[in-house]
């Protein structure tokens, strides 16, 4: 087995050659960015759940699966009225909110409210059983083969010096800040939120106080679902393609940025998905160089993974999180 | 008069003795050799359960990626044991490498266990719930290497898998050939049931060992209460580490066992969704119940062969077509399963008597 050695990728060094990878490197930090509103829309969904609950809705991937298949469903059935592009997508969007919301309340209810009290691993199979059942489910409503996402929304590319950045990609961007910013405003300015931050506080105390805690809690898995439905119908956008499986590692990738910035906090859940979308681009992009041709771009699936136990082993509690005393 | 207990034990034992030495001859009387391959592969699974059992039911930490090892085993026994690695690298094997079993299952589960070990160390003084997503990303891990190692150098042959691998040999015979006994002819499914047979009665040895012993007690101590165990003297993460490790060697030997009875392997079959069914055997027999596991891991064997001559008929005399096919609806009913145990039974369909006290107590208490 002969590698080439790793000065081999070191080239003489020209201007032209810095320009060019300083263009490519702003294009990876875009791609990443767009990719990490992505992930953190569904990492809020997490990370809301495990605030409240302490626990990790494993079937959050699947929620957001059913979103952007939803959503492909019913702009399959617009297209044909000849409304323009962004109003049918648009159409498909709030078709796909409600659906989502609509599973995220019926799993709270009868998967996981009856374990409320039960030892800790009961509630963590639940969610394992329920990702599954949504899974198969889904792929017989939708079945096995892949969903293209029709070219609806404007592609139109532009300039940033020798980087790109596209319609779609500027309107995922501003959506995803958009309603992370209406989130944060929900959670600190009103009742409502005030009820959900005393419920993730202290469940007891807050019942004490007259918050109907059940009642928040279903709250949050619809908004949290809510999130993920918007989210599903960006990674189609973005990916143009939907598929019955592609919620599991998506999932994945989300908890781990909801790991990285502190789970159960707002502001992490936003920083961690971003900071995952650009290291995962930089890392798919660069690995090549940098293992000498040994390993591509097909295991950028991997950096997720080696994140999360960096996180875990340096600083559990998360880029923003406090440290909290474990839940005997 | 009654009858000395302790003699009926032993002829109970005797009697289940004598019916597991004579079950491949009257399955395969009554329903055909192929049917014997399931039931050794139902062998394979009990193996696996009962190494995952180590894990979740004994020590209660949610591993979610246990296939992986398996992957581990399986892998190492098919590259170390088939033409695979003289034809990808003929520098460095001049022939092609073919160790006998008994060296290479060993290896598997030292190996596999020490993966456990690296995968363990670092998640496993944190909460369960950051053990589980690790190790659901782990088994994805796993996969993704085993199918993408072909290039630049051929490790794993991609998701071709790699095939042509030696059954196991024991006495010069390999178990994949009949074998002339006494003037019967023994087919070569009935000896890899043997050869299993024996194994998992080892295993199931060791587990009922463990489970008695100080280590098995501290296992049990973590899984119900971590912080009292904590002070009652045990070092909470090694012992955490140890259950890991063990249940990763099971699973290490069983995945070699696979590679040589299939005689090919391919990351197709080291999927999530089989780690989930091995986590399901655990939960629907009963979480740390050892005859639990095993029933566990025998009825979810079956379903798939039982669904494939139940479901299909229904189904199209019901409806006039097959809607669900039967891979997909196991896969549903893995899902619901572990849903509805964990609702109304979350102790199993056999609990150990001592477990159903402890949930009915924790279930008053809440």
């Amino acid at each position: 087995m002969r590698l080439p050695s790793p000065g081999a990728a070191r080239r003489h060094c020209t201007a032209q050659d810095t320009r060019r990878f300083v263009d490519i490197l702003i294009q990876q930090i875009i791609n990443g960015l767009v990719l990490g509103s992505i992930y953190a829309l569904v990492a809020l969904g997490y990370t809301m759940v495990y605030g409240i609950l302490g626990l990790i809705n494993f079937a959050h991937g699947e929620v957001v699966m059913i979103g952007a298949l939803s959503a492909l469903t019913a702009i399959g059935l617009l297209v044909p009225s000849g409304l323009p592009g962004p109003v049918v997508v648009l159409a498909g969007l709030l078709i796909a909110i409600p659906v989502c919301m609509a599973v995220g309340f019926t799993i709270e209810r009868i998967a996981y409210r009856p374990l409320r009290n039960a030892p800790r691993l009961a509630p963590l199979i639940t969610a394992i059983g329920v990702s599954i059942v949504l899974q198969q489910l889904a792929m017989m409503g939708w079945g096995r083969n892949y969903h293209t996402f029709p070219a609806l929304l404007p592609v139109t590319a532009h300039k940033i010096g020798g980087a790109a950045i596209t319609d779609l990609q500027i309107i995922i961007v501003l959506t995803a800040a958009l309603l992370m910013a209406a989130l944060v405003w929900l959670v600190t300015r009103t009742r409502l939120g005030r009820a959900m931050r005393a419920s993730a506080e202290n469940p007891a105390v807050a019942r004490l106080m007259g918050v109907d805690v059940d009642r928040v809690i279903s709250f949050t898995f619809v908004l949290g679902s809510g999130l993920a439905a918007v989210a599903g119908v960006m990674v189609a956008a973005n990916y143009s393609i939907a598929h019955y499986a592609m919620g599991f590692m998506l999932g994945l990738k989300a908890f781990t940025a909801a790991v990285l910035g502190g789970i159960g906090n707002l502001g992490g859940a936003m920083l961690g998905g971003l900071l995952l979308g650009i290291i995962e681009s930089l890392a798919a992009g660069y690995i090549g160089d940098l293992t000498g041709g040994f390993l591509g771009s097909h295991y950028k699936d991997v950096f997720a993974f080696f994140v999360l136990i960096l996180v875990l082993v340096f600083r559990p509690s998360g880029l923003m999180g406090e440290k909290v005393a474990e839940r005997a | 008069m009654s009858a000395d207990p302790k003699l009926k034990a032993r002829l109970g034992i005797a009697l289940i003795g004598v019916a597991l030495a004579v079950l491949p001859f009257v399955v395969g009387a009554t329903f055909g050799n192929s049917w014997v391959r399931i039931v050794d592969f139902a062998l394979l699974y009990i193996m696996l359960a009962l190494g995952l059992n180590i894990v979740v039911g004994f020590a209660g930490l949610l591993d979610l990626g246990y296939i992986a090892f398996y992957a581990v085993g399986a892998y190492l026994y098919a590259l170390l044991s088939s033409p695979h690695l003289a034809t990808a690298f003929p520098a460095l094997f001049a022939v092609a490498p073919g160790w006998p079993v008994w060296a290479v299952l060993p290896l598997g589960a030292l190996v596999a266990g020490l993966f456990g070990v690296m995968l363990g160390a670092p998640t496993l003084k944190l909460r369960g719930d950051y053990l589980a997503i690790v190790t659901l990303g782990f088994g994805e891990i796993i996969r993704i290497f085993l199918n993408n190692l072909n290039a630049p150098a051929n490790i794993t042959n991609g998701p071709q898998g790699i095939n042509n691998i030696a059954a196991a040999q024991i006495g010069g015979h390999a178990l994949n050939r009949p074998l002339e006994l006494f003037g019967v002819m023994v087919p070569g499914v009935h000896l890899q049931y043997y050869f299993f047979l024996a194994l998992t009665l080892l295993v199931v040895f060791v587990c009922v060992r463990l489970q008695d012993s100080r280590l098995g007690r501290a296992w049990v101590a973590i899984r119900e209460d971590e912080v009292a165990a904590r002070a009652c003297g045990i070092n909470t993460r090694n012992v955490k580490l140890l259950a890991f490790g063990l249940g990763a060697t099971f699973g290490g030997v069983a995945g070699g066992l696979f590679a040589g009875f299939q005689g090919f392997v391919s990351p197709e079959s080291f999927g999530l969704l089989e780690s989930v069914m091995v986590l399901c055997m655990v939960v629907l027999g009963g979480m740390g119940h050892i005859p639990g596991v095993i029933l566990g891991a025998v009825l979810l064997a079956l379903l798939p062969e039982a669904l494939r001559w139940g479901a299909v008929p229904v189904q199209q005399s019901l409806f006039g077509k097959v809607l669900i096919d039967p891979e997909s609806l196991r896969l549903l009913l893995f899902g619901i399963a572990l849903v509805v145990v964990m609702r109304w039974r979350p102790a199993g369909l056999w609990p150990s008597a001592l477990r159903k006290r402890e949930l009915a107590a924790h279930g008053e208490a809440a």
